[in-house]
Order: structure tokens, then sequence, then C-alpha cells
């Protein structure tokens, strides 16, 4: 019997280990798997290289794992919001690497990975400092820029449902880089609010099939990440 | 130089460039000033906004009581879907945009170059946080793209330039500004003023501006929403 769900928080992020890539789904407060991540902090691992489209909200989440001082490096495309202070004060003072890279390229490499291509060319950062050192090559006329897929061991990504099979629907805006990073990742691990009985979600609405998810915990109640900076709430 | 009148306000802006956009246009609005426009769409006309967190059909923003932290747009602001909504992840998304499906991008500028060069997303100064978001990928792939901003810096820097001196976003991708002074077009690597603010000569908008500038054949002035 396929048994994809697991107890708790604890035993879900079991897989993740010291030196990682881990691909952290979310846009905003939509979207993250912030349990998943304050379980990353009380498993206590180090060095870890985190994809996100930005670089964590406030003191919970993702700003919670970089004040901790578990992670050497963030991919992102766009670091900068009225409430990402500790990676601000923490890239300033030398503490994390970056690397920017535009949204659309972020997701697609994270798609190529996924999908077993070696790299695509795209036409996003021509002419850009993005392009430096990267092969240009002109197609139709038109310049392409190549990029290659971008892999992890881990994915923590947060839906709305789950079977145990780990056949996914999301929520909203919450869908985001989700759906991809399931693909990417060697070990997705995913929470959601609800889990149903196999079966219970329609074939036709399933958006990430359970062959991209490895484990799956319920967190029926998630956090409010808006709610959380706004009162200043930290983790642990 | 006379004293100038006063420019448009960052709404004004908005509903000025709102004008312009054909029914049944896909729209994409990029963070800050250009969010204003989808307030101003004329009423009656039908266009569909993209947001590239994953949303097409994008409503008015939600009001306290109907905020959903998991329906945001890309500026992170609580929004509404409206009737005929579609969502879709990021992939997906920036497929639309990459792909030549977004008729339209509106988007903030910290400077545009006389050639369509823009630069939106660092000054390059040493302690600057790099921040790309979508907007290298809306450059390369919307069918057309315009600007919203203000005339000049709030030194008073023309934000029009001659060549950009920060990193570029996109070589030659703008057709088209909006400021608080006028509205200017990019025509064979010149700027073309459209529309003028009125009581402010050509002198004192060139004055303000850090390339040359010819009016347009049919030069008006800059239209502001009456009432």
């Amino acid at each position: 019997m396929i048994e994809k769900i697991v107890p708790d928080v604890g035993s879900a992020v079991a897989a993740v280990e010291d030196g990682h890539v881990v691909m952290i789904g979310g846009f905003g407060d939509a979207g993250s798997p912030t349990e998943l991540i304050h379980a990353l902090i009380d498993k206590g691992v180090r060095d870890l290289t985190v994809v996100n489209n930005n670089a964590g909200n406030g003191l919970i989440g993702l700003a919670a794992l970089l004040k901790a001082g578990a992670v050497g490096k963030v991919i992102c495309s766009y670091p900068r919001s009225s409430h990402s202070v500790v990676f601000e004060d923490m890239y300033r003072a030398g503490k994390v690497d970056l690397e920017t890279v535009p949204q659309g390229t972020l997701a697609e490499r994270i798609r190529a990975a996924g999908a077993g291509i070696g790299g695509f060319y795209t036409k996003t950062s021509v002419g850009t400092p993005v392009a430096d050192g990267k092969e240009v090559r002109t197609i139709d006329d038109e310049d392409y820029v190549f990029e290659t897929p971008l892999h992890a061991d881990i994915a923590l990504v947060k839906a709305q449902t789950a079977d145990r099979w780990g056949n996914l629907t999301y929520r909203l805006a919450a869908r985001n880089f989700g759906p991809i990073m399931c693909m990417a990742a060697r070990h997705t691990i995913v929470q959601v609010r609800n889990i149903v009985a196999l079966g219970d979600i329609d074939p036709e609405v399933v958006v990430t099939p359970g062959i991209f998810v490895n484990a799956v915990v319920q967190v029926p109640n998630p956090m409010s990440e808006r709610a959380a900076v706004q009162d200043e709430q930290g983790y642990p | 130089m006379s004293a100038p009148p006063k420019g448009l306000n960052g709404a004004q802006i908005a509903w000025r460039a709102a004008q312009d956009i054909p029914e049944g246009a896909y729209v994409n609005l990029g963070i800050g000033l250009p969010e204003l426009v989808a307030d101003h769409v004329p009423h009656g006309r039908e266009i569909v906004l993209h947001s590239e967190n994953g949303l097409l059909g994008v409503g008015p923003t939600a009001g306290p009581n109907e905020a959903d932290d998991e329906l945001i747009n890309a500026g992170k602001k609580p929004i509404t879907l409206r009737a005929g909504a579609a969502l879709f992840h990021h992939a997906d998304s920036f497929a639309m945009i990459r792909g030549g499906h977004i008729d339209l991008c509106v988007l903030g500028a910290f400077q545009v170059a006389a050639n369509g060069d823009l630069a939106n997303w660092s000054t390059g100064a040493p302690d600057a946080i790099p921040a790309i978001g979508g907007a290298m990928d809306l450059v390369a792939g919307a069918k057309r793209v315009v600007v919203l901003t203000k005339h000049t810096t709030k030194d008073g820097a023309p934000k029009l330039v001659d060549t950009c001196s920060y990193p570029l976003t996109g070589r030659g991708v703008v057709s088209r500004i909006y400021t608080d002074l006028a509205v200017v077009d990019i025509a064979e690597g010149a700027f073309v003023v459209r529309e003028i603010l009125e009581g402010l000569s050509l002198d004192d908008l060139a004055a303000r501006t850090g390339a040359p500038l010819s009016p347009a054949p049919d030069i008006r002035a800059l239209a502001i929403q009456k009432g």
C-alpha cells in the first residue's frame, strides 16, 4: 500500500540534511509552507541553499530560518519587500549569499529540472547584466540567453488538499511555485489543510499528480504570514 | 524658467494611461504606480488583468472584510477575482508573458532612454539589493510595454535620459511613457511628445528631460480626468 501521509511536521522533514538545496513554495503571503520551515529550524539543519521567489517576511517562516543561521545562500527573484528586514541585514553583513534570477527564468529553470530538460534559451535578460557570462544564441533573428535547470534535494510546498498517494489541489494564488517545485526536487514534502480518501479528489481537478510527491503532512490551520508579520511574531 | 504648473498626481497618470488600453486586451500591471491603472479603466471596456503570480481576471482591490492571504497580486496586495478568472502555476504564468500572449504591460521605471531601454531593478549602488521580479520577462515577452513614472526623481534629476546609467531591464523595449507632465512616445530612437501639461512649454519640459524632445505633429494638451 502506498502511504505518503506522515503523522507530523517533524517526521515530514526527516530527509532534510545539512547542505541541501531546498526549494520553498510561496509568493508573498500566499502559499508559504511556514510550519514545514519551522520544523527545519527545530531540526537544526545548516548551510542550506534556499530557492524561493522572495527572501522572507517579518520574523517567521523563511525569515526565521535565515535568522537561525540555517541558510548560506538564497536564490530568488525579488528579495526586497517592506518586511524583508532579516534578509537585508544579513546580506549587507555578508552572512548570506544572493543569486537574483528573473522570475520567469526562475520558474522555467525549476520546471526544466522537473521535466528532464538540460537547459533552454530565453529572450529574458538579453542585453542586461543577468546575461553576462552566459551563452547568447541568435534564433530567427532574435537573441536568446541560455539558462540551465535548477535542481533541488528537497521541496517544501503548501497545498490545500491531498490523498494518501500525494495527489494535490491548491487554493487561489497559493498555487504559484508549488506544482513546479514538486516536480524539480528529489524529495518533495507537502503540508495540506485537508486530507481526503483516495478517490475523493476528482481526477479532472488534480493539479499535482502524486508521482511528484514523497511526503504529506496535515496542518489543518496554517498560520497567516500576514497576521504574524503585523504582530511581529517570531519563531521559535 | 517661470513657476511650472502642478503636474498630475499618481492617480491622474494612471487614469491617462488607462484611457489608451483597448477593449479585449490582456494586460499585466507592474508593482506600484501601475497598479492604480486597474481602478481607472473606462466603464464598459472589458479588459483582462494578468498577475504574474498565477491569476487572470484580477478584479478590484479587496476591501478589509474580504481580504484573503491567499488571494494577492504581484505587489502582494489583497485583490479579488472577477467572473471569468483563471488560476495557474508560475511556469504557465510566465509562458503567457514570455510567449507573447500579453498584449500590454505597464511598468514603473528608474530610467527610460530615448532608444527605449528600460532600467527599473537596481541602482547599481554597492549596498543596493537587486530585485528583478518579473520585469525582465515582461519586457522581453509582452507585445507592448509602456511606462508610468514621475518625469523626474525627487531630487529633480531626469528619468527620461539619453542613456540609462543604471543596469538595464531590457534593451529598446519601451513604446510610450506616461508622466506627471507629458505623454511621450519613443519613435526611431527619440522622444516624441504627444501630450504636454497645459501651461508647460516644450522648453520647460526639455529642461526636465535628459535627451532631446520633439513635438508630435498633432501635439495636444495632456488629458486629465474630468470632475
